[in-house]
């Protein structure tokens, strides 16, 4: 296909090549630009990956974490700019692709069992 | 109007701007176009550019238009249109026109032939609601009332009912031009343009109704 050829192109030239594997159910650490006034600053945003959707630059990944108590998805295109890192803190046993079970879960029960294999 | 350029849509992908958000963009194959006629109010009556695009085997084409290609010594070429242009003195039979016409931010219309949709019924081609479903109402797609009776005794022009849906010519105004690639010949468009890829598609400086520029 030629003309997916061309688009194929246009966006290698916004991909990142220095990304992690990133798998579901890894806990993950992310550093989000965000602009505060003018200013712009990093906010780590950590939290397990609970799904993955698209391909190359589409592809964007569901983090969950539970703060204060309430359950929070951050739904990130990993190769935005606005993304400044990702890094894999945990790897953990999944048996799905999507951990959208977690959703129902609080506490004890939301913990995935660590491999350390990769 | 000014002078555009023909292209072919290839596709719609996203990228990031400055700012890191992403942009919904139609990818466009502009170009290389050429100006294969030049018209005059003296032979013609108006003043008008033709530019031909899309290389083609010469067995593709009929006599009468390999003929008028000959004449300007163009390749043989699928698409002809024309621009109405005031003063195309800056122009010359054979010129090429590309996509370095265009820059990025640019403000620019979009003119395609829009995917057609075939016959189709009332709810698909103008949003009319449905009937129950069940209950023995057997009046399931059905348009309801088309007007009055006997007064006015028939149904006013303009009724919407069903028909082709599609395949029609449509412009999509007032959309900025994202990147321009000269090496490759592609323009990248945010919104969404006209038709499926492939199909062929005018890209023009926006008509801007009531402070129009040259």
């Amino acid at each position: 296909m030629y003309a997916q050829e061309i688009i194929r192109q246009i966006e290698a030239e916004y991909l990142k090549s220095t990304l992690p594997e990133i798998r579901i159910g890894d806990t993950v650490k992310v550093g989000v630009v965000i602009q505060e006034g003018g200013k712009e600053r990093v906010q780590p945003y950590e939290g397990v990956v609970i799904a993955r959707h698209g391909t190359g630059i589409n592809t964007a990944i569901t983090v969950r974490k539970t703060f204060q108590g309430v359950g929070v998805e951050r739904v990130l295109l990993v190769h935005s700019p606005q993304i400044e890192s990702i890094k894999v803190l945990r790897r953990s046993k999944v048996r799905r692709a999507k951990l959208y079970y977690l959703r129902d879960r609080v506490g004890k029960a939301t913990r995935l069992k660590q491999r350390f294999d990769r | 109007m000014s002078l555009g350029i023909l292209g072919t849509k290839l596709g719609m992908t996203q990228v990031f701007d400055e700012t890191g958000k992403a942009v919904p963009v139609t990818v466009i194959q502009a170009g290389p176009c050429t100006v294969t006629q030049i018209k005059s109010p003296d032979t013609d009556g108006y003043t008008a550019v033709q530019l031909g695009f899309g290389v083609v085997k010469p067995k593709n084409l009929t006599k009468p238009e390999l003929g008028h290609l000959a004449k300007t010594g163009a390749p043989p070429l699928r698409h002809l249109r024309e621009y109405r242009l005031a003063a195309p003195a800056h122009l010359t039979l054979g010129q090429a026109v590309t996509v370095t016409n265009f820059t990025p931010g640019q403000i620019v219309d979009v003119r395609g032939t829009n995917i057609g949709r075939g016959f189709s019924g009332y709810q698909k081609r103008h949003n009319f609601g449905r009937g129950p479903m069940s209950h023995g109402s057997k009046n399931h797609r059905q348009p309801g009332s088309t007007g009055a009776g006997t007064t006015p005794g028939r149904v006013y022009p303009g009724k919407r009912m069903a028909g082709q849906l599609g395949n029609k010519q449509v412009t999509v105004r007032k959309l900025t031009v994202v990147k321009v690639y000269p090496d490759r010949n592609v323009i990248l468009i945010k919104g969404t343009v006209p038709g499926k890829p492939g199909a062929l598609v005018s890209i023009t400086p926006a008509n801007l109704v009531g402070r129009k520029q040259g």
